[in-house]
């Protein structure tokens, strides 16, 4: 039991910390999110120089050998400062499925390109009825001699219009939520038949809708063995979920300081309004609820890497019930203590409520994992 | 960061689950299983198989009989004994008084009040709070007045829990009425039996007996009872306050009644379906058991830190322990109420003390779930209310 970090810990933390600081106060993030796909190429690159993006690879395939715990302290920094940069989809999700699912021979060709921050990646997974039923693919892949052809709608593809590859999953066979018939592909974002539509987020990220009509890959595009591919897919959204976790303490974490930090500067009545005692009770309401979550966080942080699927479904659900629920109560809170100014654009504490809100829903909002854990048993054994 | 236990933390545990397996009387271990309250007498019971096997005191110093376990070991403990579920050994000796004296008491005192404490020889009880000095306690009235070598005690303390029990009781006192009111205040120790004592029970809204208030009438104490410095007890209180952290949030005790409301709610049919298929039943159940798991790694973040910490600088995640733990103690009991339904409705007196005599309506397992709802409630009010911990938690670690 230890709850300390190692020394390498401490230094990646510090470096990304360092990149935040220097590279990502808000008037920064201003001219980031002006970036043609809506991010800055040159953060990422400096991403690439901090080994963040080969971080979660294993040695052999040309990564740093990181672990979720590695991935939880980026995140965690990268949700202070609100970052726009497509980590979640390249590193995380991506990555997830290539580390999961992929050939050897396929990871040595794509990770040192992801680590040197030449190719970045998507996942199109969602389709407009699945909600988060991650089985649920009506995405056809036809067997045409040595060939698989594409046909489906692929929606809320996170930075999908900047992408230059992406993973899209695909029914080899079955009906549509069945769990057996699912195939991932990588195909080349251009490729014939692709059509992408990148559109704005909630938060300030960006997402597309992409249609594929008649597209063609040869059947060594195929990660894994097709129609096996839902369990590596939910190992991935496992991961992504405890990764989005970090990212949403992060953004708590900066929204109670900042929040804190009003209530002893701003005057009414002749004193500051940190004085009156329902605010600091609501302020240390705040902080429990933050607390909780870095808590859970950690857990689920320690789960992700457990083989066994329900047990780490279990505490992915958990962690992403009371994340969800603390954001929920931290963002509008963080709002409420704020004031008229709370609600501007122009104060940074209305982004981070805007992009906690949007962690709470992908992968399953509160309800849907309490709900799916209550089904599993719950945590605790009778 | 590494959470998983060790294999020998994890042998441990094997071995503290066996001790509690074999050792805990199955009468002790079906009553708190029914959510009744243990006996003086299965307390004294309990503690005197714990202490035969060391484990009385076992946060305490090894020379003071303390096991000399480390911080993972003792929340390690402490969860089996929960779980188990066992009674605590007696929180007034073992986490309050027993501390202080080992720490602020002289030679004599150690020698003639520790060994009786791990034992429960002695049965002790506290008086800090009065009427008049709840929250605020500093604001306390009882007198202390040095005539010779003795003290004269007037006043009057309350919410004085299983004082109807105790041997002795720990008091704050005040020696100096001129003082600012924290300086003028001692740490004394009583005989309940000093002629001039005087215990009336309150009655709890569940109807049970567990606190009382007593009464001091020119009870006459022995100087040699001061522990410490005269007029320093503030100091010797805010630590008996402050020492017990690991223990306030009761994971492995709210695990336990989770256990117990999941096997009620398997065997108790809506119709013929089990209740605990009940979806919205289960989402709940399920709520709490998320909080829980929260509250267990906020717990183990202050039990992990806490080798490496400065004396007297607790973990700021340790204050929420309080807050968190007696909300979740506390929607615990409500939801048990859901498992009985309509069947929390009869009352039977004894339930809440001793077992029955009379065949019950309903369910013999509901009688005690309505009153452990009612009598939670003390949980977010005793041990500073967690209004009072907002406000600690707001000045210590907000700043504001």
């Amino acid at each position: 039991m230890d709850f300390d970090f190692s020394e390498e810990q401490r230094m990646l933390k510090d470096s990304v910390d360092r990149l935040v600081t220097d590279r990502y106060d808000f008037d920064a993030r201003k001219v980031h999110a002006r970036g043609e796909h809506g991010f800055s190429e040159e953060i990422w690159k400096q991403c690439a120089e901090l080994g963040l993006l080969a971080l979660p690879f294993s040695e052999e395939d040309g990564g740093f050998g990181g672990g979720a715990v590695e991935t939880m302290l980026v995140m965690e920094s990268l949700g202070r400062a609100l970052a726009l940069e497509p980590y979640v989809a390249t590193v995380v999700l991506s990555g997830g499925l290539l580390r999961h699912a992929a050939s050897p021979a396929q990871r040595a060709e794509l990770v040192p390109q992801i680590a040197s921050g030449e190719l970045k990646l998507a996942f199109a997974h969602a389709e407009r009825h699945a909600r988060y039923n991650l089985a649920h693919v009506e995405t056809r892949a036809r067997k045409e001699g040595d060939a698989y052809v594409l046909d489906g709608e692929k929606s809320l593809v996170l930075n999908g219009d900047a992408a230059d590859k992406l993973i899209v999953s695909a029914r080899v066979k079955g009906t549509n939520r069945d769990r057996d018939g699912i195939a991932l592909f990588l195909i080349d974002a251009k490729a014939h038949g692709v059509s992408r539509r990148g559109y704005a987020t909630q938060d300030g990220a960006r997402a597309a809708e992409i249609t594929l009509s008649g597209v063609r890959v040869p059947a060594d595009a195929a990660l894994g063995e097709p129609g096996k591919a839902l369990a590596a897919i939910e190992r991935t959204v496992d991961e992504a979920i405890a990764a989005l976790c970090a990212e949403a303490v992060g953004c708590m974490e900066a929204m109670h300081k900042d929040t804190v930090e009003y209530l002893k500067t701003r005057k009414q009545f002749g004193v500051t309004i940190g004085s009156f005692q329902a605010l600091q009770h609501r302020a240390v309401e705040m902080f429990v609820a933050l607390e909780q979550a870095r808590s859970i966080t950690m857990y689920a942080t320690m789960m992700a890497g457990e083989s066994d699927a329900a047990e780490r479904g279990r505490a992915m659900s958990a962690a992403k019930a009371q994340v969800g629920r603390s954001v929920r109560f931290v963002g509008q809170q963080a709002i409420q203590l704020h004031g008229g100014v709370g609600m501007t654009y122009e104060l940074k504490v209305g982004h981070y409520f805007k992009r906690a809100t949007m962690i709470d829903m992908m992968f399953g909002d509160a309800d849907h994992h309490l709900a799916k854990l209550a089904a599993m048993g719950g945590l605790i054994a009778a | 960061m590494d959470l998983s236990f060790t294999p020998e933390e994890n042998a441990f545990r094997e071995e503290v689950r066996a001790f509690f397996r074999d050792q805990l009387p199955d009468d002790i271990r079906e009553k708190l299983v029914a959510g009744l309250h243990p006996s003086k007498d299965d307390m004294v019971r309990w503690s005197r198989i714990l202490n035969k096997k060391g484990w009385a005191v076992a946060h305490w110093p090894k020379q003071y009989g303390g096991t000399g376990w480390t911080p993972v070991q003792q929340y390690i403990f402490l969860e089996e004994l929960q779980l188990a579920p066992a009674p605590a050994p007696l929180a007034f000796g073992v986490s309050m008084v027993g501390p202080v004296i080992y720490t602020f008491g002289n030679e004599e005192q150690k020698k003639k009040y520790l060994p009786r404490i791990a034992n429960l020889d002695d049965w002790w009880c506290q008086g800090f709070s009065e009427p008049g000095a709840g929250s605020d306690l500093a604001g306390l009235k009882t007198t202390a007045r040095r005539e010779g070598d003795h003290y004269i005690v007037n006043g009057q303390k309350t919410w004085t829990t299983l004082g109807q029990h105790a041997d002795l009781i720990f008091m704050l006192v005040r020696t100096d009425p001129n003082a600012k009111k924290q300086e003028g205040i001692s740490f004394l120790l009583i005989d309940m039996k000093t002629p001039g004592i005087t215990v009336r029970p309150i009655i709890t809204i569940e109807g049970g007996h567990e606190v009382n208030e007593v009464f001091f009438d020119d009870v006459k104490v022995p100087a040699e009872n001061l522990v410490g410095q005269e007029n320093k007890g503030w100091d010797y209180a805010k630590f008996l306050l402050g020492n017990e952290r690991v223990g306030i949030a009761r994971v492995g005790a709210s695990k336990e009644r989770i256990r117990r409301l999941k096997q009620l709610a398997t065997a108790e049919r809506d119709g013929d379906a089990p209740l605990i298929e009940n979806q919205r039943f289960r989402e709940k159940l399920a709520w709490i058991e998320v909080e829980l798991k929260a509250l267990e790694m906020t717990q183990l973040r202050v039990v992990a830190g806490e080798a490496k910490r400065e004396k007297g600088k607790p973990d700021p995640a340790s204050s929420i322990l309080k807050i968190k733990g007696s909300e979740i103690q506390q929607a615990i009991t409500e939801l048990a109420l859901e498992v009985a339904g309509p069947y929390v409705l009869p009352y039977r007196a004894e339930s809440a003390d001793h077992g029955w005599n009379e065949p019950p309506a309903g369910p013999d397992w509901a009688s005690p779930l309505a009153p452990a709802y009612f009598n939670y409630r003390k949980v977010s009010i005793y041990g500073g209310s967690n209004e009072i911990q907002k406000n600690i938690i707001a000045k210590a670690i907000l700043g504001l």
